[in-house]
């Protein structure tokens, strides 16, 4: 079984997140990096999964980035992808990212590329659909379980208030959300082996970029919390009818 | 320059999200001071009630493969609409639907896109839209370069808007793609008002000590009309269901009043619901951080104060109604 599993960089959860030149950039100082959760968790852990079920086969991670996404990319590999590769670019338009990806993967191939539901930073839930529609292949979003028998692949997909299982022929790309697999924690032999793996940089194929962020801004700061008594949850409803107007 | 409004439908009902789709897509034409047409895919029974949303114009293509909007047809077959209508944008929303049809219909229109939206778009300038980024933290200001454009917001940016009118409903044919996809089966959680829906979302955490206390949550949730949700470890450790985790790593919800009981308010979990318009804390903790990003607090113990809120809100709607 021939996977690709694309991750993406994005700052750990806990980050306070500042702008610098202008608000014109994210201010990356003193942030600590991590693999997109939904990418390392869910992607690429059941695409080992699925790897070391069927005995055979390669799991491949990739990434658009640049050299800074290293250290990111060889944890990947100390969870246990076989190799990796980076294309050498910024990850700025998610068009040119997908595009660079599909143009990558298009005559290689795999039996399935996995994506995150979405990155925590840019939270744009596209990439893996646009990869898809390049390769013109099957794209589940919001995918929280993945089997494969042969080449048939069951799918359960979430959707509005429920669930969809889908069964889908032949290769495919899946965004991964909660509910695939358990995260897995990289062990010492993991960590070691990592320093030996293959991490490939490619050249970008990028294009024009289609979009471009011209600015960044934080949420208006809160007004103080107003408090009302335990004892009185009447009083609360009438706030929240006359004062906040949403009852 | 026309704006092209997809609305979705479910079970052959227009969704919550297709009436705002259609506010939002009429709002964003007569910005940029052009027509909108709004595209239906899939059987429906109820497309005439968009004209009450000020839709003149709805291109149907009445297909069962379509019922479940599923991505690959429903973005092939906007992007046929799109190039006979001549439109330049195209306006839908960042739900489960949108996020599958949107990223393949911006490669078919070779578009740039920006999902998840939270305001109209400006046309100053350039064409940009204000959108939701670091899980809720912040915002970016997109600029859209390309030619042909994309946009999806996010659910509950813009009410739907009663303008009254009527739609002139036109058949949409399409001959459709084969595709390697099957829907074996549909399940839908129960009848419940889904929580990215949802005006009011009702959500406890930990502070609950266990599932079997949830009874007076739920009650709670139903007098109130609203939806469930809870924070992550009560999913992990399958107090709750999966699909009712908010936060960073789960749903993203951005009701008009999200009631957070039990909840200490870590930055991960705030990420996830910080776009509700107001938020309630109780907490028996008053140094709970929830506090300082809640509009209203109570300091108290669930298992007294819930009860007597459930109590109160009974009173409250024989009052108000
Ligand atoms: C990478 C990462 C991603 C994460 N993603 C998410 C996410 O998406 N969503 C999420 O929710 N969390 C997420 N978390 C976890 C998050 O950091 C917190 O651990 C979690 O939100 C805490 O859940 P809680 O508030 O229910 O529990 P606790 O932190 O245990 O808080 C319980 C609260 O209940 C109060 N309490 C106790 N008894 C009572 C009572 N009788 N009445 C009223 N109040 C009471 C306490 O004072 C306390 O404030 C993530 C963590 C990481 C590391
Ligand atoms: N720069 C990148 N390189 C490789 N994969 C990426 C990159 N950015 C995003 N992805 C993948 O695409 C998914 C969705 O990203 P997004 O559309 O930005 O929400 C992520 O979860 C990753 O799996």
């Amino acid at each position: 079984m021939k996977i690709l599993v694309c991750i993406s960089k994005a700052p750990d959860t806990t980050t306070k997140i500042t702008f610098k030149d202008n608000d014109t950039h994210f201010n990356k100082d003193g942030v600590q990096f991590i693999i997109n959760p939904y990418d390392e968790w869910y992607a690429l852990v059941r695409g080992l999964e699925l790897k070391e079920a069927a005995g055979s086969g390669s799991v491949t991670v990739i990434n658009v980035g640049t050299a800074e996404n290293d250290p990111v990319i060889r944890k990947a590999l100390a969870i246990g992808a076989d190799d990796a590769v980076r294309i050498d670019s910024e990850d700025k338009d998610p068009f040119n990212v997908a595009k660079q990806i599909a143009d990558y993967a298009k005559d290689k191939g795999y039996d399935m590329i996995l994506t995150g539901k979405e990155t925590i930073d840019y939270n744009g839930s596209q990439i893996g659909g646009m990869i898809a529609e390049f390769l013109n292949l099957p794209y589940i979003s919001q995918a929280s379980k993945l089997d494969v028998n042969g080449n048939i692949a069951t799918v359960i997909r979430d959707i509005q208030g429920g669930k969809e299982v889908l069964e889908v022929e032949g290769a495919f790309v899946l965004g991964a959300a909660k509910g695939m697999a358990e995260a897995r924690i990289p062990n010492m032999r993991g960590i070691m082996a990592a320093r030996t793996k293959p991490l490939n940089v490619v050249p970008s194929t990028a294009g024009e970029d289609l979009t471009e962020i011209k600015s960044y801004s934080l949420p208006p700061a809160k007004a103080a919390c107003k408090y009302v008594s335990a004892d009185n949850p009447g009083e609360l409803l009438d706030l929240l009818k006359n004062e906040a107007k949403v009852l | 320059m026309s704006v092209l409004i997809y609305a979705d439908s479910y079970n052959k009902k227009l969704t919550k999200t297709a009436y705002e789709a259609v506010t939002y897509g009429l709002k964003t034409a007569s910005i940029l001071g052009t027509q909108a047409t709004v595209i239906v895919t899939g059987e429906c029974e109820n497309i005439a009630d968009l004209g009450e949303y000020g839709a003149n114009k709805v291109l149907h293509v009445n297909k069962p493969e379509l019922n479940h909007s599923e991505p690959q047809l429903t973005a092939f077959a906007i992007s046929e609409a799109a190039n006979k209508e001549g439109s330049n944008v195209i306006v839908m929303a960042h739900d489960h639907s949108g996020k599958g049809i949107l990223p393949r219909l911006a490669v078919r229109l070779n578009a740039g896109s920006v999902p998840g939206a939270v305001e109209l778009p400006k046309n100053e300038g350039g064409f940009s839209v204000k959108k939701s980024v670091f899980s809720g933290k912040a915002f970016a200001q997109v600029e859209i370069k390309s030619d042909k454009k994309i946009v999806s917001f996010l659910p509950n940016t813009i009410p739907a808007e009663k303008v009254g009118g009527s739609a002139q409903v036109e058949n949409f044919e399409v001959s459709l793609p084969s595709i390697n996809v099957k829907v074996k089966e549909v399940k839908k959680e129960s009848t419940k008002l889904s929580l990215t829906e949802a005006d009011i979302v009702v959500s406890a955490g930990r502070g609950l000590k266990g599932p079997e206390n949830w009874g007076m949550i739920e009650e709670l949730a139903n007098e109130l009309g609203a939806a469930t949700a809870c924070s992550r470890p009560v999913a992990d450790i399958g107090w709750r269901p999966h699909h009712e985790h908010v936060g960073q790593t789960g749903v993203t919800v951005r009701p008009n009043l999200y009631i957070a009981i039990g909840i200490s308010g870590a930055i991960q979990h705030l990420a996830g619901v910080n776009g509700s318009k107001v938020m309630v804390v109780i907490n028996t903790d008053p140094e709970a951080p929830f506090f300082k990003a809640a509009d209203y607090g109570i300091v108290g113990d669930a298992f007294e104060v819930v009860p007597k809120l459930i109590e109160a809100v009974k009173a409250f709607k024989a009052a108000n109604n």
